[in-house]
Order: C-alpha cells, then sequence, then structure tokens
C-alpha cells in the first residue's frame, strides 16, 4: 500500500528518476491518482479505487498505477500532486471536488502530463474534468424515500453546500414530493467528505428529528450502521454498500467510474486524449441504481424502476418545470428543463425545502 | 422543538471518547510527560476493541482488548522517551502516525462487518459512559487524595527533587503512560464499537488531537476535563440538532468555539501569572523534559 507518508520519504529519489531522460515508446504509461479518503471507506474512494482496478486489469503491462489515499483538500493537495508528476506518472486523477485549485495549479506546471479531474468546472488544454449526474439517482431514491416514509420526514446527510450536493437535494426532494405531498426535507451538513463519528452524530440528530428515511452524501457507511441501530431506513451511497441490505439500506446510488476510466486511458494510450468535460448520468452507466431490497413493496420498486428507464432513455429530466425557488420566485417554466450549466452553478433549494441554505 | 434531554444524551455519547482520552492523558501529563500520540493510541483501540468484540461478540471483552492495545502502543512511547531519552514530542507524533498507518493495514478484513450491540446501564446510557463519568472523580480522587497521586504529581512537578527524595521516576512516569494508552484505547473503541459500530481506517478523526487540547483547556484538572469534553460534545451535538431542527446556526462558528474557549483560557491564565494573582499556574513544572538520574 502507498500513502502519503511513504512516499514523502521517498520524493528525492523520485526527483532523481524523473531527471531522466523521457521514457521510449513501448514504455509502460504511468497513471497516478489522488484519494480524498482511506481506500476502505466503503464509499466513494473504494469505487475510485475500484475503476483504478479496472483500468488495470483492461491494459495489463501496459499501464502502471500509483494512488495516495487521505489526502486533504487544499495545499496538501498540490504537494501529493506535485509528487505523483515527479513520479513520472504522465496522466493524473484527481478525485474530489476540493482538489480542483491544486490541480488547475500543478496542470499549468506540467504541460506534458494529462490530469483529469472529477467533478469540477475548470478546464485547461491538459487538465480535463469528469462528473456523473448523480441527481438522476437521486430521483429515483427520492421516490423511494418518499413512498417509504411514514412520518414524513425524510433526511439528508450533506456534505459540503456545493452545487453537486445542492442538485441532490432538490432532486430527491422534488421527487418524493411527487410521490408524498406531505413529505418534509431536513438538511443536516457536516462539512466533510469522511469523518465516520460526525456522520453517524449527524444520523442520530436527524433521527431524534422524526427521519425515518434518509440519504447521505458522505462517503462512510457510518449513518447506515446507525440506521440499522434505530430501525430507519436508509440508502447506499458511491458504493452499493450492500453488507446493510436488504435493510436498513434498500437500495443505492453506485458510482461507476471504471467504464470513463478505461476509455480516457485508452485515449491516452492510442494518442487520440484531448482536454473535455465529461457528465454521464443512468444512460451512460456512470450512474447505477443498486437493488431495490425486498424491504420496498413491488409497487413502489416499479415505480422506482419506471423513473430509472425514462431518464435512462432521456424522455424524462429530473429537473423539469414547473419549479420554483425556496424563497417563491419562478425558476423553471412549465416543461423547461434546467440546462447543464445552471445545474453546474446550482446554489439555491427549491421551494418546499424549510430548510436554511448555509452562507 | 428540541428536547434539551435528547440533546444531553447525545452530547454525553459524543464526550465519552474524548472524556476517556483527556483523562488519561492528564494523569501522563501530571507526571511530567507530554505524549502527542493519543491519536495513535486511539485507533489502536479502535481496531483492537472492534476485532475482539466482533470475533468474541462481547463489547465488554473488546473494550478490555483496546485497553491493552492502547497501553501497548503507549510502551513503545515509554520506551523511547524514558529510557532512551529521545524527544517526547517527535516521539508522540511518531506514535500517531505509526498508530494510523498500523491500524490501516491490520484493519483491512474488519472492513464491513458489523460490531455486536451495546451494552446498556441504567437511563438508556451505555455502561461506558457511566464508567467514562465514574472515572471523573475517581482520577481526581486518586492525583489530589491518594498518596500515590501525590508521588505522581510530585514527580511531574519537579522530577529531580522527587528522584532527591528517593521516588522512582522512571517506574512512576511508566505507570502513567500506560495508564493514558489504556485510557485512549477505551477512547477510540468506544467510537468504533459505541459510536460509528464499525471498523473504518482513520475512523478517530481527529480525536485524539481535541483530547490534547481539552487537558490544556482543563488546566491539567480532571472537572475542567470533563468540562472541556461536553463542551466539545455539546457543540458537535447541538449544532447537528439545530440543523435538523432547521433552524439556521452559523455551523463554522461553533465549530471553532471549544478551540477558541481553549485560547481564551489560556490568554487569561497567562494575563494572571503576569499580573502575579497567583503562582506558577497549573502547568506540571517538568512537562515534556527528559529525566536522566545522574546517581
Amino acid at each position: 500500500m502507498i500513502n502519503r507518508r511513504t512516499l514523502l520519504g521517498s520524493a528525492a529519489a523520485l526527483v532523481a528518476a524523473s531527471s531522466l531522460p523521457a521514457l521510449a515508446q513501448g514504455e509502460k504509461l504511468k497513471i497516478g491518482f489522488i484519494y480524498v479518503g482511506p481506500v476502505g471507506d466503503g464509499g466513494w474512494t473504494f469505487q475510485h479505487d475500484l475503476a483504478r482496478q479496472a483500468v488495470e486489469k483492461e491494459y495489463g503491462d501496459k499501464v502502471e498505477t500509483t494512488f495516495i489515499e487521505s489526502v486533504p483538500e487544499g495545499a496538501d493537495a498540490e504537494r501529493a500532486l506535485t509528487q505523483l508528476a515527479l513520479a513520472g506518472n504522465k496522466m493524473i486523477f484527481a478525485t474530489s471536488f476540493g482538489f480542483m485549485d491544486a490541480t488547475v495549479n500543478v496542470a499549468k506546471k506540467f504541460p506534458d502530463i494529462k490530469f483529469e479531474h472529477a467533478t469540477g468546472y475548470k478546464r485547461s488544454d491538459n487538465l480535463a474534468t469528469y462528473d456523473a449526474r448523480f441527481y438522476e439517482g437521486r430521483a429515483v431514491i427520492g421516490t423511494i424515500a418518499g413512498r417509504m416514509t411514514k412520518s414524513n420526514k425524510i433526511g439528508y446527510i450533506g456534505s459540503f453546500p456545493i452545487p453537486e450536493v445542492i442538485q441532490g437535494i432538490n432532486s430527491a426532494f422534488i421527487h418524493a414530493r411527487k410521490v408524498n405531498p406531505n413529505v418534509e426535507m431536513k438538511v443536516v451538513w457536516v462539512y466533510s467528505w469522511f469523518d465516520p463519528a460526525k456522520e453517524a452524530d449527524a444520523a442520530a440528530a436527524l433521527i431524534a428529528e422524526g427521519v425515518d428515511v434518509f440519504m447521505q452524501h458522505t462517503d462512510s457507511t457510518a449513518p447506515l450502521a446507525k440506521a440499522q441501530e434505530a430501525g430507519v431506513l436508509g440508502f447506499g451511497q458511491a458504493s452499493d454498500m450492500a453488507s446493510f441490505a436488504p435493510k436498513p439500506r434498500i437500495s443505492s446510488i453506485v458510482d461507476n467510474w471504471a467504464p470513463y476510466y478505461i476509455k480516457r486511458v485508452g485515449q491516452a494510450l492510442d494518442g487520440t486524449w484531448k482536454s473535455e468535460a465529461t457528465w454521464a448520468g443512468i444512460g451512460d452507466g456512470e450512474v447505477v441504481i443498486g437493488e431495490i431490497t425486498e424491504a420496498v413493496p413491488a409497487e413502489v420498486k416499479a415505480e422506482a424502476e419506471a423513473l430509472k428507464a425514462k431518464i435512462a432513455s432521456g424522455e424524462y429530466h429530473p429537473f423539469t418545470g414547473p419549479l420554483k425557488k425556496q424563497d417563491g420566485s419562478d425558476w423553471l417554466a412549465d416543461g423547461a428543463t434546467a440546462t447543464d450549466e445552471e445545474l453546474s452553478g446550482l446554489n439555491f433549494y427549491v421551494e418546499g425545502i424549510t430548510a436554511p441554505m448555509p452562507k | 422543538m428540541i428536547d434539551p434531554i435528547a440533546v444531553f444524551v447525545l452530547l454525553l455519547g459524543a464526550a465519552t471518547p474524548i472524556l476517556f482520552a483527556a483523562l488519561g492523558e492528564l494523569v501522563v501529563e501530571r507526571a511530567g510527560v507530554l505524549n502527542l500520540g493519543v491519536e495513535g493510541m486511539m485507533i489502536g483501540g479502535a481496531l483492537a476493541g472492534f476485532a475482539s468484540a466482533h470475533a468474541t461478540g462481547s463489547p465488554a471483552l473488546g473494550f478490555v482488548a483496546a485497553a491493552i492495545a492502547g497501553a501497548a502502543l503507549s510502551m513503545i512511547f515509554a520506551a523511547l522517551t524514558q529510557f532512551l531519552l529521545s524527544n517526547q514530542v517527535a516521539t508522540g507524533l511518531a506514535l500517531t502516525l505509526f498508530g494510523l498507518g498500523l491500524t490501516a493495514m491490520f484493519g483491512k478484513p474488519f472492513e464491513g462487518v458489523k460490531a455486536p450491540s451495546m451494552m446498556a446501564g441504567p437511563f438508556g446510557l451505555n455502561l461506558m459512559i457511566w464508567l467514562g463519568l465514574l472515572a471523573v472523580p475517581a482520577v481526581w480522587w486518586f492525583l489530589m487524595r491518594s498518596r500515590a497521586g501525590l508521588i505522581l504529581r510530585a514527580v511531574g512537578e519537579n522530577h529531580d527533587a522527587a528522584h532527591g527524595l528517593g521516588y522512582p521516576v522512571r517506574k512512576v512516569r511508566i505507570a502513567a503512560i500506560a495508564f493514558g494508552g489504556a485510557m485512549a484505547g477505551l477512547g477510540g473503541a468506544y467510537i468504533s464499537i459505541a459510536t460509528v459500530l464499525q471498523w473504518t481506517e482513520g475512523m478517530t478523526a481527529g480525536a485524539g488531537w481535541i483530547a490534547l487540547a481539552i487537558v490544556v483547556f482543563a488546566q491539567w484538572n480532571p472537572w475542567g476535563v470533563l468540562a472541556g469534553a461536553w463542551l466539545f460534545g455539546g457543540v458537535t451535538v447541538l449544532q447537528l440538532r439545530l440543523q435538523a431542527a432547521g433552524v439556521a446556526v452559523p455551523v463554522q462558528l461553533l465549530s471553532m468555539a471549544p478551540y477558541l474557549a481553549t485560547i481564551i483560557v489560556l490568554v487569561a491564565i497567562s494575563a494572571r501569572q503576569k499580573f502575579g494573582r497567583s503562582g506558577a499556574g497549573s502547568t506540571p513544572g517538568s512537562l515534556g523534559q527528559p529525566f536522566h538520574a545522574l546517581r
């Protein structure tokens, strides 16, 4: 296992190695990854690492991958990325929103290296971005949550109030309301992607508020363990979290990065890689809805699967008007759908959510 | 409407891990040793406790194993600092890094498995919460009222004088370090067995550092440690509860409250010392200094 600390120790050797002449043709493509959490988080980072392993399996001897896990967002990320660059990696994946500025800075210094940044929006000639339409998955599990709640209170454990998370809260709420007009949404922000104790405390706070079905946008399985203890329902997040099925985990949103990683590494190998923005969803197989368990009645399951099919085919967009903003002002007219540009800057709740938006 | 009793119950749970770890560190520092490896010993206890509880189905055995694991890790620190006279700050930091790495490696088989249910206690609070609360007066009594506690404090205040009086400085310190390790292990195991209910790498997420800050905030007084742990646990729980209830709270401000309180306490104390209203303050006189008996 390689982590930040062992890598630090060998930094000097790596610098020496990088000053050697460029690798000849036919050498391995070295690919580096930085992760925001440990690969054993059972969620977000775990899924990125599965995709890394899929790349190794697909290309075998042609590639060599390394990763640095548990890299804090901020200045440390820049150091970790620089280390990967100096170690001779020709393609680097930065897999958290908060690595954005660090990746931009390092990409500027190493124009020959191909950078890929997950969930960000800043691009350059050698820096591409990729994201998944998690909100499509949220629409499906929001529908299930709206049907399954008995207290009419559903909860959401948020990480940071960034557009990606706000899209998810809105999408889940809109679709829960559609099937259950009395549903209310409680939101708790933990200001961390990975802090099992705090995520568990957040789940406990929601349960104490009367929430009986909740979703999470954080990376550990701690909230599901809490749900199991309290006898309420939840969903797998980022990873399937199948060990908590059939209850409390009644379904899940799985991030399937492998097809994208395999495609992009293939392009890097044959020289067709170029910087672009990718935003794939259920239809592309990047967002997968995990098995809906027998704890969910058959008609609810059928309803959720019908919605999933409509989203996958492009027939239905989860943000379709008429929709109003939380303050009551108009957002989308009847039949209009939100543009990608609007969604990638989303910073408000839709009408009906009473929780205040953090400043 | 937020039920204050429900918040208090959640608070007790959130405060317990840092209460254990901070009480242990308090005894260590009172003996004149600064062990910054609390986080490493906590994560060691979290894994050992969880693994044992999972294997035996008994959370009680899990906590016993956690205390042993924490104490065992602390003995590495004791050997290095007490016999080889290494720098305590550097050694403590190394112990934290070592603990995090070691548990990440040995913890892999325990990812995704579940903990047995916790031991219930009176008033719906689990036994470890009660044990943590009882440890506060016990540590206070030991330090302030028992002869052994007096010797421990003498060793921490001035190790040369204690040595001159014939007290075994090194033995006292090793015992204190082992106690600190065991308590940190219990605190860590509370996180894995009672709060999060599973093992995840790096799961203590800085609780050990908070425990260290609380010891200073408490001015090396067990009751102060209780106040600090409640303040920290209370802020954590209350801000989450207020959010769930839909109240707009400045989360960032609340999150920094315990640290702000620590700084204010430190400023107040140094001001008091400067203007001479009290003596030397409550920092143990020999804190962090290596001891080497010349005769």
